[in-house]
This record gives structure tokens, C-alpha cells and sequence, in this order.
């Protein structure tokens, strides 16, 4: 079996800790996508989801910071956040060792990762699976993709993650689904928190949803600092899962939301040979 | 290095409970294990985010420790605000600000 789904949305920790502040309308638009995006994800029958995220110092720093890593344990928990500014409950999250380590035997023979066999989540997983999953009775393979601490992991490796998590899948009997977390512009954590670009948002989606490979690798991260933010590194996570599904991508949800920090998105993609 | 031993800090204190147990029993034990200047130390010591965020705190460690402290959203933007107005623009990282002093985002 190979990839049975793949998609991408927003992890900001805002949407479930500071939803009381948001515009209710707002607030109920996008759970109402996560809904349909849960219900899509759980259509596709998936033996465990692959969540590529861009982790924010859940795990890695600088004193050892991997350009890709990925889980190998049977347990994670999460989140790392204080639970109740997070709006979210410590709990743990079931994994697959044996599945993590033939996912990882397979991508290193192209991409030269590193593996945890233990792992925090934040609010960089934690956000999505509380609404794609809130039961935590689906099995996750976490996938990080460095966009926090500078060298950051060049995109066109991040493609080359993508294609090689893909390549990886194929050999799997499971059926794995595919998500990647992250924004698009935004400028989290700082007093700028709400700012968003909107038109570049719209510009990099539709670059992502026709999956135009020279598009999206000709971000550089110069332009992307001063036009969408140190928020904005995170499009690699988004990359990734355009170069595994090799399909057409298909935006549910977008609007930028100031109080959530980000332009709230909602995407899924097909999936092609 | 000083900048790197305030984030190696809030990383160890974000993620572990038992740093946090141990930070807030004795404070000072856990931030001698830190290669720290007087000021950083000061600003740890305060929970004065402001300071912290000027001295270049990377802002996902910095939030996160705010969050550890309690701290209300719009007083963790207020505080990072009072920094700058009080010590300047942001002396090192990538999470500088970019807006106006007095700008409301998001209307906080």
C-alpha cells in the first residue's frame, strides 16, 4: 500500500488557546473545516498518519539541531505547553517503533535524517490532531523539518524529504496518511502576532495546490523573512507533502485570523503515481 | 554563547517538568548550570520578558515560557512592547518586531 491521504493546515497555538478572543463566526468556519478534513482523513482508512511539522524546541535546539528527524518510539506525549494556555490536555499518543523504522530505513538511503526514539509534542502537533483526531486512537509517526534555528533545512531538500517519505510509503504495507503543519506568513510570538500577508498566502497556495515544483522551491528565505515572517520557514513542512503526493492540491479553507496569528488553512492533495 | 546558554535555559525549563519542579523550588541552583551575563540572569530572575525578548530570545522559547509563568496573552504583548520602548530594538535572532510601537495588532 502507499499514501492514502495527504493534506495540510495550521497548527498555531493560538486557534485552541485563545479561541474565546476570536470572532465566534470565524472560530466556527474553521472547525467546521477540521471537521470535514477529520472526517476525510478517517475516510481513507489510514493505518497511521505521518504528521511533518515544524517543531518549536519540543525536542531539538541548538545544541544538536537536525535538518529532518522523526519518531521511533510506541508512546509520545504531548503537549509540552502549559495545558491550559494551550487549551489543550497532556496526554499520550500512540506510535509504531517497527513502522517509524521502516519508514527511516528507507528515506535515509536519500536523505540523511535523524531518528528519537523519544519525543515530545507541541502545539506544532498537538493543534491538529485535537481536531483530527481527538481521540488519539490513530497511530502518528512525527516528522520535523527544521524551520526554528538557522542554517534552516533548504527547500530543495525538503522536497527531497517529500519524495523520499513517498518512496518510503510505497514499500509499507500500511496505509499511510500524510499531513503537514505549519503557516504560511505570519510573524508568531512577537508583538507583530496577527500581522499576516494575505496576498502572498494566496500566491504560495496556489503555487502549492498546482504542485508547480519550480514555484515553491524558488522561495528563498530573504524574501520570506521581510514579506511573511520568521512564521513564514514553516512553508518547508507544506512542500514536503506536495513533493510525497505528487498530486493537485485542493485549499478547503483560508482566512486569515489576527488573534490565531495566521491565516487559518485547510488544504488537502491527491495523490498520483 | 551568552544568548545561546538564556535559550539552552528556556528550552530545558519549557520541555521538562522536573527543571520546572526544580526552577521554582530553587531558581538560582538551576540557573547556575547556565553560562549567563549578569543581565540575562536579571532578566530570568524577574520574569522580565520584555528584556528577554530584547536580548534576542528566539520568540517560540520565549512564548512558551511565558505560557510556564501564566502570563495572559495580550500582557506577554505588552511586555515584549515595554521591552523594546525601555531597551531598544531587538539585538539579535529573527524574531524582531516589525510594527509600530504603538500599532495594535490583532487589536491587543
Amino acid at each position: 500500500m502507499s499514501l492514502v491521504f495527504a493534506g495540510i493546515c495550521s497548527h498555531a497555538p493560538g486557534i485552541t488557546g485563545r479561541a474565546h478572543m476570536a470572532e465566534p463566526t470565524a472560530v466556527k468556519s474553521l472547525h467546521a473545516a477540521y471537521r470535514s478534513m477529520s472526517e476525510q482523513l478517517k475516510a481513507s482508512r489510514p493505518d497511521a498518519l505521518v504528521v511533518i511539522a515544524a517543531e518549536h524546541f519540543a525536542n531539538f535546539f541548538m545544541s544538536n539541531m537536525p535538518s529532518f528527524a522523526i519518531g521511533m518510539a510506541d508512546r509520545y506525549e504531548g503537549p509540552i505547553e502549559d495545558p491550559q494556555w494551550l487549551g489543550i490536555a497532556r496526554t499520550s499518543v500512540p506510535g509504531n517503533a517497527d513502522l517509524s523504522r521502516r519508514l527511516i530505513q528507507e528515506i535515509m538511503q536519500s536523505v540523511d535524517i535523524a531518528y528519537a526514539e523519544e519525543w515530545k509534542f507541541d502545539h506544532g502537533i498537538m493543534v491538529p490532531l485535537h481536531f483530527l483526531t481527538p481521540d488519539y486512537d490513530l497511530t502518528i509517526v512525527p516528522m520535523n523539518i527544521n524551520c526554528q534555528g538557522p542554517p534552516l533545512t533548504p527547500l530543495h531538500r525538503a522536497w527531497a524529504f517529500g519524495e523520499a517519505l513517498r518512496r518510503a510509503a510505497d514499500t509499507c504495507s500500511e496505509r499511510i496518511a500524510i499531513l503537514g503543519t505549519g503557516g504560511i506568513s505570519h510573524w508568531p510570538a512577537t508583538p507583530d502576532s496577527g500581522k499576516i500577508n494575505e496576498t502572498w498566502d494566496r500566491e504560495f497556495l496556489r503555487s502549492w495546490s498546482a504542485n508547480n515544483k519550480a514555484a515553491l522551491l524558488a522561495y528563498n528565505d530573504t524574501d520570506t523573512y521581510r514579506e511573511a515572517g520568521q512564521g513564514g520557514f514553516e512553508i518547508r513542512t507544506f512542500i514536503s507533502v506536495s513533493a510525497a503526493a505528487k498530486g493537485l492540491g485542493s485549499v478547503h479553507f483560508y482566512q486569515p485570523i489576527p488573534i490565531f496569528a495566521v491565516g487559518c488553512t485547510i488544504a488537502t492533495m491527491t495523490i498520483t503515481e | 554563547m551568552s544568548l545561546y546558554s538564556m535559550q539552552k535555559f528556556l528550552f530545558d525549563l519549557n520541555r521538562d517538568p522536573g527543571v520546572q519542579a526544580l526552577f521554582r523550588s530553587a531558581p538560582g541552583n538551576v540557573l547556575d548550570r547556565y553560562d549567563l551575563t549578569r543581565e540575562e540572569r536579571a532578566a530570568i530572575e524577574t520574569h522580565n520578558i520584555g528584556l528577554i525578548y530584547v536580548l534576542g530570545a528566539n520568540g517560540q522559547l520565549l512564548m512558551h515560557y511565558a505560557a510556564y509563568l501564566g502570563m495572559p496573552w495580550p500582557e506577554y504583548i505588552a511586555a515584549m512592547r515595554n521591552g523594546v520602548t525601555q531597551h531598544g530594538a531587538v539585538r539579535a535572532g529573527i524574531y524582531a518586531m516589525t510594527t509600530d510601537l504603538n500599532e495594535k495588532v490583532a487589536n491587543i
